[in-house]
């Protein structure tokens, strides 16, 4: 450094100091760790994020809060409630009636966990968490589609109420797969996206199903 | 094996650019060995097995052994061994869907559309939807059978789910690892000339199983006639594919055993369908309203049922 050639170190200044070197400002998170903020902040924090997922799956635009700050709550939330109304079905003697709680959460974490593995086997660039967190947040469709269904199952349970459970269900499940299908269909190489898609279609489809064909006793 | 080295390096520029330095005499020597074994081959061998060259393939069946040495390089515990198992791309599943239900006589689905890339993305998303398949059409044609009866209340029957799963997956792997093994174990005894790895069998077992998809479809259809034509028709389908693909493998091998085993291949196959259609679907029949007189009742179901 030529032009500190010249400069020296008076004898009396004291050199000395901490070793450490600060990096940045401090953050006001930094000054008291979250340890000590009130729990209600803490919850806050999560729910926004949480809501905010659910808003971004509402609206699906491409942006990549979803991605970038994967949650599973939101999944878990979805899929325990999708599970719960789908309880109450039929069951005649031979047992054979709706899907029970464990085989609807088989279901859709067993089928997420698959479809994860397989786009990331085709040559996805997406990481395995990320994925999950889309394909379960975009069950949220389906879980109003199983609300509005229940509701109209308690007015009646005819033809009626069939058709419009159909236009519900149905519209709910094109919702979920293109409001997945946009978060996730970047992430793959371009010449196998369809590959990727059907899997999620395939997905969506046996949820939406087991939505449609739930009968009360 | 020298002859083989310098018909690879033909088929890559670079390496050309580089022989082309040497003299003239190894230059010819580079595009002779193209036709060479072509002819040789067809010079060598009885005119009667001429077609056997479209169905075997021998002409590149080394040079796809090399190639597939190759490509499986990396250890089975790390990710990218198992991303070689989907190194697909749309296109070439499409056109390994429609090779399975567009038959073409003397074409070996192997050698024509794997190649040496068994994939796994296929067999196993296959069976899923045809899983699924099997199990809502079935839902959805007994519901339309049995829809004008007071007694019956519908149920979505979510059982016949996991039992479809469990039969579907367990004939797309199984009978392809006893087949495999069952190949492997006269190939020490016998010479064969064809071999098939254990990948390249469960793809063509998963491929041919494409064309019970729409067949279940249609099979909502409550008709009897309509239903057998179906089975009939989808088993000729897969079962030529499959009767063509294990052939040439078991040819050379004592007569009487390889007619059993492609005949045990078709059987299998045809009660996979079979059984499907009997366990998922109700066999519809026509409905007569509290029957008085159990003669009559038998002579109006005669009636009815011609």
């Amino acid at each position: 450094f030529p032009g500190l050639a010249d400069v020296s170190i008076p004898q009396d200044i004291p050199v000395e100091g901490e070793i450490t070197v600060p990096v940045g400002s401090h953050s006001p998170d930094e000054d008291y760790s979250t340890l000590d903020e009130p729990v209600k902040d803490t919850i806050m924090r999560d729910l926004k994020a949480v809501g905010k997922k659910f808003v971004h799956v509402m609206y699906p635009r491409k942006s990549s809060a979803l991605l970038r700050d994967w949650d599973l709550w939101g999944p878990l939330v979805l899929c325990v409630s999708l599970a719960l109304m789908l309880q109450g079905g039929s069951a005649d003697s031979k047992d054979d009636g709706g899907p029970q709680f464990a085989e609807v959460f088989v279901i859709i974490w067993f089928g997420a966990v698959v479809i994860t593995l397989n786009s990331k086997l085709l040559g996805g660039t997406i990481s395995f968490f990320q994925s999950l967190c889309v394909l379960g947040y975009c069950v949220m469709p389906l879980t109003v589609a199983m609300l509005v269904c229940r509701l109209v199952l308690l007015a009646g349970a005819g033809t009626g109420s069939f058709i419009i459970r159909l236009i519900v269900v149905g519209a709910m499940f094109a919702w979920s797969t293109l409001a997945s299908t946009a978060f996730l269909a970047d992430s793959q190489p371009p010449n196998r996206k369809a590959l990727v898609v059907y899997p999620i279609f395939l997905f969506y489809f046996v949820i939406s199903w087991m939505i449609l064909t739930f009968t009360p006793q | 094996i020298a002859c083989l080295v310098m018909y690879l390096f033909a088929e890559f520029d670079d390496a050309a650019n580089l022989l082309a330095a040497n003299p003239d005499a190894t230059t010819i020597s580079i595009d002779e060995p193209v036709e060479i074994p072509k002819n040789q081959h067809s010079r060598l061998q009885e005119p009667g097995r001429e077609e056997d060259d479209e169905l075997l393939g021998t002409d590149d069946s080394d040079k796809t052994e090399l190639l597939a040495g190759q490509k499986k390089s990396a250890p089975f515990w790390t990710f990218e061994y198992y991303q070689t198992f989907f190194d697909v791309d749309t296109y070439q599943v499409l056109d390994r869907i429609k090779g399975s239900v567009f038959p073409v006589p003397g074409k070996n689905f192997v050698r024509l559309y794997i190649r040496s890339n068994p994939d796994l993305y296929g067999p196993f998303w296959i069976c899923a939807t045809l899983v699924f398949t099997i199990a809502v059409s079935g839902n959805l044609s007994n519901f339309f059978i049995h829809l004008g009866k007071p007694t019956y209340h519908y149920v979505p029957e979510f059982r016949k789910v996991s039992i479809a799963a469990t039969t579907i997956y367990a004939y797309a792997w199984l009978v392809p690892l006893a087949l495999w093994g069952f190949l492997m174990w006269r190939n020490s005894k016998v010479m064969n000339i064809v071999s098939y790895s254990f990948l390249e069998i469960v793809c063509v077992y998963g491929y041919s199983l494409f064309i019970y998809i729409p067949t279940a479809i249609l099979w909502i259809i409550p008709q009897k006639v309509v239903r057998w034509v179906l089975v009939v028709f989808s088993l000729c389908l897969s079962g030529s594919v499959l009767v063509m693909t294990f052939w040439p493998a078991v040819r050379d091998d004592n007569r009487r055993i390889a007619v059993a085993t492609v005949a045990t291949v078709l059987l299998l196959h045809a009660l996979l369908a079979v059984g499907c259609l009997a366990y998922f679907f109700d066999a519809p029949e026509l409905d007569i309203p509290a029957p008085i007189i159990p003669a009559h009742n038998s002579t109006t179901k005669v009636v009815l049922e011609q």
